[in-house]
């Protein structure tokens, strides 16, 4: 399976995650896999004139491509040309050269939530008109439109995150090749549900916290960061305490709140980042799937039955207080 | 030989998307224009927001400097609110932003720079099949042990920050994290295994003999590992005098503790050292897409031109510092910290230098984050308290892998009303100034040979990698 990859308005960290694949190594994971790289612009040799040409094959109909993975939002900007991001060396805009190869792909692979919907290329106003391949934020529609299949007759799969996690990556390319995805293996906003039918919050090393509403107030503290500080770790999709980062990392294990990178529109929370709005005191964003009701009331008897060893944990930088199984006592 | 004009893009192999035009006369390059295609606006989307949004917003705008970017957010509203690090604090902010300064470099010589030599262009040299088996892109041994190290390498960032890239652990006041000894072992641990990697793979000898070469002879000596092989496709290449840089080195000093920084801040020239002003620093828009005038990044702004008029060709604006251009990255860095190898190699000033500065760095900093882990202090405070301010300005910079990064903000009724950034390949690629005067790489182009087949000469590619450009980080 041969894979194309360009990078278009992002910030090329979806690539540097997935150097970061492990055991095997990224050229071990994908090669022994038979699939290999048309063209990828950070790894590939090939520059300049070599690229214009393979591109040109690709276009044409020469070469037959498997795989068109994007990377980066496409900008549109100005004025709808797209000139904000030619790509370079062709006279052409990325824009213009996305429409005119993703049709030719067997699969197109949005990567990363820039790719997949715009992300953080389209905050604070959109000043470059940053929108998805396939999505404009959380709308249907983006550079390619609605109702666009690739040859597979899949829509673009959009594996979001910021960045994305390198086994996203390449365990969706690995079942690609392997057949192994089809429409019902995409969640609502066409993710890849592998990874997406979790929560960041499944597993997250705070959840006894969480359990009492035990809530850190300041970034350091070892509280959940639910109530406070911004994090929707609750409400955003991702396995990323269940599979960590970069051997043993998550944000919430880094001490940082979920800003729900994997969704659409996460780059415009409403808020800052790391704080939670809230409305009489009651945090806006409750866990979507319970009743707000039942949250409140089962939030407020947990904190009045808070122990004390988590309360004094939760607001410190560090474990004050050991537990003490009662066996042990 | 006749005279022609070529373009040479896709340039891949650097981070982001560069264009090189270049005008090419009696089989050498006479004059060449460095074009940043890519215009994103992330000055624009932090104007008006709360100023806590730069530390999640600005190191996205590079996947590969994030670390770099949120560090310099850090230290700016750090500067506007009267905010410090507890030392501790700040020495885990130094050993995040070393894991990526060191990986960077790592990522650069191994899958950027090297896989040139693999070329069929060089077969027959006596070097080739060793390139060949050790750099060949996307399969080479060499590549492969380096881009598995870095991986574990930055399994240290998982640890201490969360994840990489786009970690949020560094604040203006410290870390989010608090390590325990547990996390102090296991980071001990990484770096002993890649400095096994290093020692094995990138030096064939001990780090310290690496860091402690002290002139040229030295470096042409050195026969061991994929240094000595570098070293010796340069001899026969003669990569030391392809390429050449304007000579003049600016740092801000790398890894600010309250001890003071890792590295001397300075600018070096003709031999001498003087002190950096970072108010000598102006933003020239003659030959940028951008509407206004030059001015201190304090006081500028970003207005893309939508009709992108000449003589405008390209998004990255000219940073200039006192009129003149500067040459930023690791091989400014050591020179103006005063290292001997470095020192020898300034006026050299070419490709040979640039990767010899990164590979003098990748020891350092090695040997830096090696005594770092060993002060770390679990029971010490990583974060202090902090206020944001309702009004403030202040700059934060910092020194990239790349070379120095600069934020500046200004903050009004609490929210961000200005914000400027120069990262380093916005020194090292920008554009010409209204003098005419071409940039760094730009100037460094002229005189490489082009051979007459070649559309996509083999030698501007080297000398253009060398510097190890991110064009994300450039325009921004």
């Amino acid at each position: 399976m041969n894979v194309l990859w360009l990078q278009s308005a992002g910030c090329g960290g979806c690539t540097m995650s997935l150097l970061c694949a492990e055991n095997p190594n990224l050229f071990d994971t994908l090669g022994d896999a038979g699939i290999s790289f048309l063209w990828h612009p950070a790894l590939s040799v090939e520059t300049g004139a070599e690229v214009r040409a393979l591109l040109d094959a690709v276009e044409r109909g020469e070469t037959v491509l498997d795989v068109l993975c994007v990377e980066g939002s496409i900008v549109t900007g100005p004025k709808g040309t797209g000139k904000f991001h030619m790509l370079s060396g062709t006279g052409r805009a990325m824009l213009d050269w996305v429409r005119a190869l993703a049709p030719m792909a067997e699969h197109v692979v949005a990567v990363g939530s820039c790719a997949a919907f715009g992300g953080i290329t389209a905050a604070g106003g959109n000043p470059a008109g940053a929108i998805g391949l396939q999505y404009d934020g959380a709308h249907a529609g983006g550079a390619l439109d609605e109702g666009f299949r690739s040859r597979s007759g899949l829509p673009v799969i959009n594996v979001a995150g910021c960045p994305t996690h390198p086994a996203w990556v390449t365990e969706t390319l690995l079942m690609l090749a392997g057949g192994l995805i089809g429409a019902g293996d995409l969640d609502r906003y066409r993710r890849p549900r592998f990874y997406a039918d979790h929560l960041v919050h499944h597993g997250c090393p705070k959840n006894e916290y969480y359990e009492y509403k035990a809530s850190a107030r300041a970034l350091s503290e070892l509280g959940c960061m639910m109530e406070h500080l911004g994090c929707v770790g609750t409400q955003a999709v991702g396995d990323c305490n269940i599979r960590p980062w970069n051997g043993e990392g998550s944000c919430t294990r880094g001490g940082y709140p979920c800003i729900a990178c994997t969704s659409p529109e996460f780059e415009e929370p409403g808020h800052t980042y790391t704080e939670t709005p809230t409305i009489a005191g009651i945090p806006v964003g409750l866990p979507s799937d319970m009743p707000k009701a039942w949250f409140m009331a089962l939030a407020s008897l947990s904190k009045a039955a808070t122990p004390r060893r988590i309360d004094v944990n939760a607001h410190s930088d560090r474990i004050r207080v050991a537990p003490a199984p009662k066996r042990e006592t | 030989m006749s005279e022609r004009q070529l373009l040479v893009g896709p340039f891949n192999r650097v981070e982001g998307d560069l264009e090189i035009r270049l005008d090419v006369a009696e089989g050498r390059v006479a004059a060449a224009w460095a074009n940043s295609p890519l215009f994103r606006g992330f000055e624009m989307m932090l104007t008006g927001r709360d100023p806590r949004d730069a530390l999640t917003i600005t190191p996205r705008i590079c996947g590969i400097c994030s670390i770099s970017q949120s560090a310099a957010a850090a230290f700016a509203l750090a500067e506007a609110s009267g905010a410090e690090m507890p030392e501790q604090g700040a020495l885990a902010a130094a050993i995040l932003h070393g894991v990526e300064n060191l990986a960077d470099h790592l990522t650069h010589f191994a899958l950027f720079f090297m896989p040139d030599f693999a070329r069929p262009v060089y077969a027959g040299r006596a070097w080739h099949g060793r390139a060949v088996e050790a750099f060949t892109a996307q399969e080479g041994s060499v590549a492969r042990a380096l881009l598995e190290a870095r991986a574990r390498l930055f399994h240290i960032v998982g640890l201490l920050g969360g994840k990489w890239p786009h970690t949020l652990a560094i604040q203006p006041a410290g870390v989010t994290r608090t390590p325990d000894a547990r996390d102090k072992v296991k980071i001990q641990t990484a770096l002993r295994a890649h400095r096994r990697a290093l020692e094995t793979v990138l030096f064939g000898a001990r780090l310290e003999e690496f860091a402690a070469l002290d002139s040229v002879a030295g470096l042409e000596a050195w026969g061991t590992g994929a240094a000595g092989l570098f070293g010796e496709i340069a001899a026969d290449l003669g990569l030391a005098t392809l390429g050449r840089g304007p000579g003049r080195y600016l740092s801000c000093g790398a890894y600010p503790m309250p001890e003071g920084r890792a590295t001397r801040a300075g600018v070096w020239e003709a031999g001498a050292l003087r002190a950096f002003d970072p108010a000598e620093v102006v933003e020239d828009l003659s030959h940028a897409w951008m509407l206004g005038g030059a001015a201190h990044p304090a006081e500028g702004v970003t207005a893309p031109d939508e009709d992108m008029r000449e003589p405008g060709y390209s998004w990255c604006k000219a940073p200039r510092l006192a009129g003149g251009t500067v040459e930023v990255g690791a091989l400014a860095r050591q020179v103006v910290d005063g290292h001997p190898l470095a020192l020898a190699l300034a006026d050299e000033a070419g490709v040979r230098a640039r990767i010899a500065g990164r590979l003098l760095e990748i020891a350092r900093t090695q040997l830096w984050l090696e005594d770092w882990a060993a002060r770390l202090d679990p029971a010490a405070r990583f974060m202090g308290d902090w206020d944001l301010p309702k009004d403030g300005a202040g700059a934060g910079l910092v020194e990239a892998a790349r070379g120095t990064l600069g934020h500046w903000l200004r903050i009004e009724r609490g929210r961000i009303a200005g914000y400027q950034i120069v990262a380093p390949t916005t020194w090292n690629f920008s554009p010409r100034d209204a003098e005419g005067v071409p940039g760094p790489v730009e100037a460094a182009l002229v005189g490489c040979p082009v051979v007459e087949a070649e559309e996509t000469p083999v030698a501007v590619q080297h000398v253009v990698r060398s510097f190890d450009p991110c064009m994300v980080c450039t325009v921004h």
